[in-house]
């Protein structure tokens, strides 16, 4: 990773006016997430006197069934979505990185055994074993951020492990190795660094699959649990007031799209920033 | 050909041995006790211990596993807890409905995929290939489910064009009804499927036309149109093969969410009520239909692809 290749990723990123849009989104979410505490009106204030709302200026996306104000949920909500997809995808990075790494340095048996392992858990369908696990695990913050981390490293490990392989076969890393240093100094020194720009795109593309997978798990009501909210089960209780209030759903699901939108836009101008070979496409 | 065939379904039983040991040991780790769901208050424990007998659940675990196994081998996968019903009958039962939404919204996304991404792979850069890689960029960031939730409320709720949920009216037995039904569902999956399809097929159209072929048809004056839907086309079909071969394996998992959400009586909503109900052998055997599925996608995806372009044997 030189210094180059940054300066290649920002020029990328500015040239392109979807990047800048994605990276400003991102920014005013995370933002709002951090200062959602400024919001005037408490996520868990109930006022049965004025459930219901559309949206107005007193309360910017209306009031639920319950009379809370909907923005500082959807604030609030923000907060533990974008907090288990970032958890989530430092879980899967790292088990990712991991095992290919382990896998494409040393070889032999080991990368036998890791690829077959890998196989297994890919053939086995996950959206189900996470729906199961959810079940047997408390719901609760931590063991989703858990339970999606253990689910989406594979790909990851797939693509780190080629790229070792690649890697270790350069002359540095011959060199380093001709000269007595142990495997792990390598990898530590040598192999992670060149890595950086595989791990940092897959990383940025895991944050969006997970909010999605989050999303999808407390929309099925298997997720993250009252008291806290997230935009996905957001739009579970959201899902009953459709005839009369549907911008109760229409928020969330929104704020969903745009995150993950924003991940995924950025991941691929990561992507061609880091490998200009690749050409834009 | 014939090696290549051999040899993919050699590393295939293993695997499937492997996926089935991860099955059972899943079902194992869960908390209660299976047997508590044939007990009736008036049992005595001795009659407790008989049913624990005569499941088998007093054995030791891998005793257990082969003999799960032993009945799986002759298509036996047990018995729900709920209703008591064999769990082939009821997967199979659930089979046309999922495979009768799911076959249409890949079908749909296929056919749709191939000129978008074949016009946007031609346009590179320009407006066509912007509209449909921001259109493609959505399909696969949205929530399935919330844009399901969109399309209810549009066309279900304000328009009253198309019903709420379900596959039939009830008393309504006609094929349009179940097509009225499904025309939501196919669309959300179809589109979700498009936007990944479109995105493989533009880059490949985009290779594609650096190719020397292409540059000889142009040479002999042959129109953009024509070298694009003639030519590059052909090669272009190839990738789908894989992407049908992992799209099969979404056949069960990838209409959960969407199955719910429109309550589609098929395998989907199926595994959900099993889920929500704690029905462990039903779960496995979902579970287990869903990864057999999945690899024989997989191996099917390669021995056609393998078929299709007699280079890939050679490289191996």
């Amino acid at each position: 990773m030189n210094r180059t290749r940054w300066r290649n990723v920002g020029n990328e990123l500015l040239a392109n006016k979807m990047g800048i849009a994605a990276v400003a989104v991102l920014l005013i979410l995370t933002l709002g997430a951090i200062f959602a505490f400024l919001s005037p009106h408490d996520p868990n204030e109930l006022d049965v006197m004025r459930k219901l709302k559309p949206p107005g200026a007193d309360h910017w996306f209306g009031t639920d069934d319950y009379g809370r104000d909907y923005f500082a949920r959807a604030l609030y909500g923000g907060r533990v979505s974008l907090m288990v997809g970032f958890s989530a995808m430092i879980l899967a990075t790292a088990l990712g990185t991991l095992v290919g790494v382990v896998s494409g340095y040393f070889g032999g048996w080991v990368d036998n055994l890791l690829m077959r392992l890998l196989e297994i858990i890919m053939s086995i369908p996950s959206f189900l074993v996470m729906l199961l696990l959810s079940v047997f695990l408390k719901p609760g913050v931590g063991n989703v951020v858990v339970i999606i981390g253990l689910l989406m490293w594979m790909n990851l490990a797939r693509i780190v492990r080629a790229e070792t392989l690649a890697i270790k076969e350069r002359e540095y890393v011959l060199y380093a190795k001709a000269s007595g240093q142990g495997a792990f100094g390598i990898i530590g020194k040598h192999i992670l660094p060149s890595l950086l720009p595989v791990i940092i795109v897959g990383a940025t593309n895991n944050i969006g699959s997970a909010i999605l997978m989050e999303s999808s798990l407390s929309f099925l009501g298997f997720g993250v649990q009252a008291p806290n909210a997230t935009w996905g089960s957001m739009l579970n209780s959201a899902q009953g007031y459709i005839v009369n209030a549907p911008y109760l759903a229409l928020f969330p699901g929104a704020l969903i799209l745009l995150t993950v939108l924003s991940f995924n836009i950025l991941g691929d101008i990561l992507r061609v920033g880091f490998e200009p070979k690749l050409g834009k496409r | 050909m014939r090696q290549l065939i051999a040899r993919r379904l050699l590393q295939t039983i293993p695997l499937l041995f492997f996926v089935s040991i991860v099955c059972f040991a899943l079902i194992k780790m869960a908390p209660g006790d299976p047997v508590l769901s044939f007990v009736t208050p008036n049992m005595h424990a001795e009659d407790i211990e008989r049913i624990r007998h005569n499941l088998g659940l007093d054995k030791p675990a891998y005793v257990q596993y082969f003999l799960w196994l032993k009945e799986l081998v002759q298509g036996n996968l047990g018995y729900s807890l709920v209703n008591h019903q064999p769990v082939l009958d009821q997967i199979l039962d659930r089979l046309p409905a999922t495979a009768g939404l799911m076959g249409s919204a890949i079908a749909l996304a296929v056919l749709l995929a191939i000129p978008l991404g074949l016009v946007a792979g031609a346009n590179r850069s320009r407006w066509p290939d912007k509209l449909i890689n921001f259109i493609s960029y959505i399909g696969i960031s949205v929530p399935l489910f919330w844009l399901a939730i969109l399309l209810i409320y549009l066309f279900a709720i304000e328009l009253h064009w198309l019903p709420i949920m379900g596959m039939r009216t009830i008393g309504v037995n006609s094929a349009l009804d179940v097509l009225k039904h499904g025309i939501l569902p196919c669309a959300v999956l179809a589109f979700s499927f498009l936007s990944v399809y479109v995105r493989y097929i533009r880059s490949s159209t985009i290779g594609q036309l650096k190719e020397d072929y292409v540059q000889i048809q142009y040479a002999f004056g042959s129109s953009k149109r024509l070298v694009l839907f003639r030519h590059v086309l052909k090669h272009v079909l190839l990738p789908i093969i894989t992407l049908l071969g992992i799209s099969m394996a979404e056949l069960v998992t990838g209409a959960i969410v969407t199955e719910t959400v429109f309550s589609w009586p098929g395998i989907g909503s199926l595994g959900m009520t099993a889920v929500r109900g704690m029905d462990y052998p039903l779960i496995m055997g979902i579970t287990l239909f869903s990864a057999v599925l999945l690899i024989v996608g997989n191996l099917l995806a390669d021995i056609l692809y393998g078929f299709a372009d007699p280079r890939i044997n050679k490289a191996r």
